[in-house]
C-alpha cells in the first residue's frame, strides 16, 4: 500500500512550503515509521523529533496530523493523503520540529 | 550553513563543576548525588531531559535484596549475579550493585516512586536467575516511567543542577591528559557550545540502537563508548549484547514497548509455542539451567531456543515464536493486564482469541566503559555510570539488575565526580575544544551517501552478522563492511542547514556508531567460545581458558586495539 505524506517544511521567517512524499507501507505501520523511511529513501534533511520510536513513552513526536494534535508513533499510515505540520501553538524550529522543551531546560532563553 | 555561523562568533561557553552526559536514570541520579555533595552540575542530554534513554522505557522489575517479601541478603543477590555473568563479572562492581541496591530502592521509596505493595510490604517478584523473590516493580508496566518521573521531581527540588536538553556532545575535552569538559552541538540553533567541567560523567546508556530490532530509544547508539575511546578510556566485554527473547514481533504494535510481555508471561504463565503449537523450551533446558519452576530458561538460552526453532522451520509466520495466553479465562487476563488490555485491543490484539508472535530483540549491553570501584575511567576526571559501564554483569545480565545498576552507579559516580571536582582546580583551556570545534566547522552541505540510510544498513548488518549467533565468516564480513561504511562517510561531516540539522546529527552518530560497531565485532571475532550472550556457532560450548575479559582501546594512530585481562575480584565498599 502507498501513503502520501504532505509535509510542511521550512524555518521561521520563511514562507512554509509543502512537500509531498509517497511512501510504501504495511497495514499497521505508524506515521513515524513512514517519516523514518522517508529520511532513508527520499530526503535525509527532513526534520522531526522522536526518541522512543514505538513505546509512546517520550512524547517527543507530537505534531499536527490531518489538522489534529497527535503522536506520529501511534497514528497509523493510511492510503491517500495525510497532512503533517508542526504544532501550531509552539515556536517553529524547522519542518515538523517545534520548541517543546520546558524553558528552564533550554540552553538559550525563550526566543 | 553551520560552518559560517560558527566562524563569525565565539561559541557559547558554560562552566560547571560536574558535567553529566545523559539524563536517563543513571545520569539523573548522578546529578542529584553530585549536587548533594556540593558541586554545581550541568545535566546534558541530546534528547529532551528525562524523555530519552532506556530508563523511561523500562517496564519490568528492579532487583535488590530488600528482604521485604522473603528473608534475603545482598550476598545472595551477588551470588546470582555472578552465576549469571558466567565467570566474567567484575566482582567489585557486582558487589557494589548488590550491596547498595537496597539503599537506593529505599531512597526511591521515600521519594514516593510507588513500588507495588502487598500486606504492608514492598512486593518482590521472582524472576529468572534469582534464587528467591527479589524484584520490586510499579504496576502496570510502569516501573521505568515511575523511576524517571520520581528522579525528575527530585531534580526540580534540588538546587545547583542546570538541565540542558537538545545538546549533542561531540567530544570530551582533555587538558594535560585529564577530562576538562566537552564540546557540543546545540540542536535547535545548530551552534557549537563549549562546556568546562572539573569532572565529566558518561551516562549515555548502551548500544542496542546499533541493531535493527531493539527496545531502545533512538539515542542509544553507543555514543558514550566512542566519546570514552577517543579520549583514551578503555572498554570491556563489548562482545556481550543481551537479546531479550520475547520482544513483540507481530501483529504491528504501536504505542507500547516491544518488551512488554515478560511480566505477564511471568504472572500468568504465558506459553511459548512453535509453529506446531507445541511448547519447546524444555527441549533446550540443560541441567545447569537456573529455573524458578515457571520460567524454564534464562534469557540467553531462551533466545537460543527461539532462534533454533525458527531455523528448523518451526517458527511463526513473522519469524519468531507464538506467545499464548489462550489457556487462561478472560477474567484472569483482564485482572493481570489491567488497562493494558485496552491498549492491546486498540492494536487489534485479543489474547483470549489468538497468540501474539515474539522474537529476540536487542535489549541491553553488558559491556561498556571500563571503570574502577569508584566508577572512574582510566582518564583522570572522567567517570561513567549506568548501562554505559561494563563489567558488573559479565557475560549475561540478571533480570532486574539494569535499573538497580543505573541508580547505584549513578549515585556513586556523581558523588565521586563531585569529590574529584572539589579536589581539583579548573583546568579548562580553550584549545582543548579546538579539535571538535574544527570538526563542526568543517561540515559541508552534502547528503550522499544518505547518512540515514547508512545507519539503517549498519543496523541490519549488526543484526544479521553480529547478532546473538556468530561465526568467524559473519564477523569478518561485518568488520569489512564497517570499514567500507567508514570510508564512505569519510572524516568531513555532512550537513544540510543550521537549525535542527538531522543530516549533521546522523553523520556525527555514524562517526560514533561505526567505531562502536567495530568495538563489538572485534572482540566477538577473537572470542573463540560460546559464553552467555556471546554464542559462536563455530565454537559451541564454554572454554575455561576464555574465562577472561577483553579490553578495547584506541591506539595512538587511531586503530582499535584488543587485549586480555583476568576478571577483577575482591569487594568494593558500598
Amino acid at each position: 500500500m502507498k501513503a502520501t505524506l504532505a509535509i510542511q517544511r521550512g524555518v521561521p521567517g520563511e514562507v512554509p512550503r509543502v512537500d509531498n512524499f509517497e511512501v510504501a507501507f504495511e497495514p499497521g505501520q505508524s506515521v513515524l515509521d513512514g517519516l523514518r523511511a522517508l529520511r532513508c529513501e527520499a530526503d535525509p534533511s527532513l526534520a522531526f523529533r522522536f526518541s522512543c520510536i514505538n513505546a509512546n513513552a517520550c512524547k517527543e513526536c507530537m505534531m499536527l496530523i490531518d489538522g489534529k494534535v497527535d503522536y506520529a508513533c501511534t497514528v497509523r499510515l493510511k492510503e491517500g493523503v495525510t497532512v503533517l505540520g508542526p504544532l501550531p501553538k509552539k515556536a517553529l524550529v524547522r519542518d515538523l520540529v517545534t520548541e517543546i522543551a520546558p524553558p528552564d531546560e533550554r540552553l538559550l532563553p525563550r526566543r | 550553513m553551520t560552518a559560517q555561523a560558527n566562524q563569525s562568533a565565539a561559541p557559547a561557553h558554560i562552566e560547571t563543576d560536574v558535567l553529566v552526559i545523559g539524563a536517563g536514570g543513571a545520569g539523573m541520579y548522578a546529578a542529584l548525588e553530585a549536587a548533594k555533595a556540593g558541586a554545581s552540575v550541568v545535566l546534558a542530554d541530546r534528547s529532551l531531559i528525562g524523555r530519552g534513554g532506556a530508563t523511561v522505557m523500562a517496564q519490568m522489575t528492579v532487583a535488590a535484596a530488600l528482604a521485604e517479601q522473603t528473608p534475603d541478603h545482598w550476598e545472595h543477590h551477588l551470588a546470582d549475579t555472578l552465576a549469571a555473568g558466567r565467570g566474567l563479572c567484575d566482582e567489585r562492581l557486582a558487589a557494589l550493585l548488590c550491596e547498595d541496591g537496597p539503599h537506593r530502592l529505599r531512597e526511591m521509596d521515600g521519594w514516593k516512586v510507588g513500588w507495588a505493595r502487598e500486606d504492608g510490604h514492598i512486593k518482590q517478584a521472582q524472576a529468572p536467575g534469582h534464587d528467591r523473590p527479589r524484584c520490586a516493580y510499579v504496576d502496570f508496566l510502569s516501573t521505568g516511567p515511575a523511576v524517571s518521573r520520581t528522579l525528575r521531581a527530585q531534580l526540580n527540588l534540588s538546587s545547583g543542577i542546570r538541565r540542558i536538553g537538545e545538546l549533542v556532545i561531540v567530544d570530551i575535552a582533555l587538558h594535560e591528559g585529564a577530562a576538562c569538559g566537552a564540546t557540543a552541538l546545540h540542536l535547535p540553533s545548530g551552534e557549537a557550545v563549549t562546556l568546562a567541567a572539573k569532572a565529566v560523567v558518561i551516562a549515555t546508556g548502551g548500544l542496542t540502537g546499533l541493531y535493527r530490532r531493539n527496545s531502545a530509544s533512538s539515542n542509544m547508539g553507543g555514543d558514550g563508548y566512542a566519546l570514552a575511546l577517543r579520549v583514551g578510556a578503555e572498554l570491556i566485554d563489548m562482545e556481550f549484547v543481551q537479546f531479550f527473547p520475547i520482544g513483540h514481533l507481530a501483529p504491528r504494535l504501536v504505542g507500547m514497548d516491544p518488551i512488554m510481555w515478560d511480566p505477564f508471561r511471568y504472572k500468568l504463565g504465558g506459553k511459548l509455542l512453535n509453529a506446531e503449537m507445541r511448547e519447546f523450551e524444555q527441549d533446550y533446558a540443560t541441567p545447569d539451567t537456573r529455573s524458578d519452576g515457571r520460567y524454564v530458561l534464562t534469557r540467553d538460552l531462551a533466545t537460543y531456543a527461539i532462534t533454533r526453532e525458527v531455523e528448523a522451520g518451526r517458527g511463526s509466520p513473522a519469524g519468531g515464536a507464538y506467545l499464548s495466553f489462550q489457556h487462561l479465562p478472560e477474567a484472569e487476563i483482564r485482572s493481570a493486564f489491567g488497562p493494558v488490555v485496552d491498549r492491546l485491543a486498540a492494536n487489534g490484539i485479543d489474547l483470549t482469541k489468538r497468540p501474539v508472535e515474539v522474537a529476540p530483540i536487542a535489549h541491553y549491553h553488558m559491556g561498556g566503559v571500563r571503570v574502577d570501584d569508584t566508577l572512574r575511567t582510566a582518564v583522570p576526571g572522567l567517570y561513567a555510570c549506568g548501562e554505559a559501564v561494563g563489567g558488573a554483569n559479565g557475560a549475561n545480565r540478571l533480570s532486574g539488575n539494569a535499573i538497580t545498576e543505573a541508580l547505584v552507579f549513578g549515585a556513586s559516580a556523581g558523588r565521586n565526580a563531585a569529590r574529584h571536582a572539589q579536589r581539583n582546580s579548573a583546568r579548562w583551556s580553550a584549545p582543548a575544544a579546538d579539535p571538535a570545534l574544527n570538526l563542526l566547522r568543517s561540515a559541508v552541505r552534502r547528503d550522499a551517501p544518505n547518512p540515514a540510510a547508512v545507519i539503517r544498513d549498519l543496523k541490519a548488518l549488526m543484526a544479521d552478522q553480529v547478532g546473538p549467533f556468530r561465526t568467524e565468516a559473519k564477523l569478518q564480513s561485518a568488520l569489512a563492511a564497517i570499514a567500507r561504511m567508514k570510508s564512505e562517510i569519510g572524516e568531513v561531516p555532512f550537513s544540510s542547514t543550521a537549525a535542527f540539522d538531522p543530516v549533521l546529527v546522523d553523520w556525527l552518530d555514524l562517526r560514533n556508531m561505526l567505531l562502536v560497531a567495530q568495538s563489538v565485532a572485534m572482540p566477538a571475532l577473537a572470542r573463540t567460545e560460546s559464553r552467555g550472550a556471546h554464542q559462536r556457532e563455530d565454537h559451541p560450548g564454554l572454554d575455561e581458558s576464555w574465562c577472561i575479559n577483553q579490553i578495547v582501546a584506541l591506539s595512538g594512530d587511531s586503530a582499535l586495539e584488543l587485549r586480555r585481562a583476568a576478571p577483577s575480584s575482591g569487594r568494593a565498599a558500598a
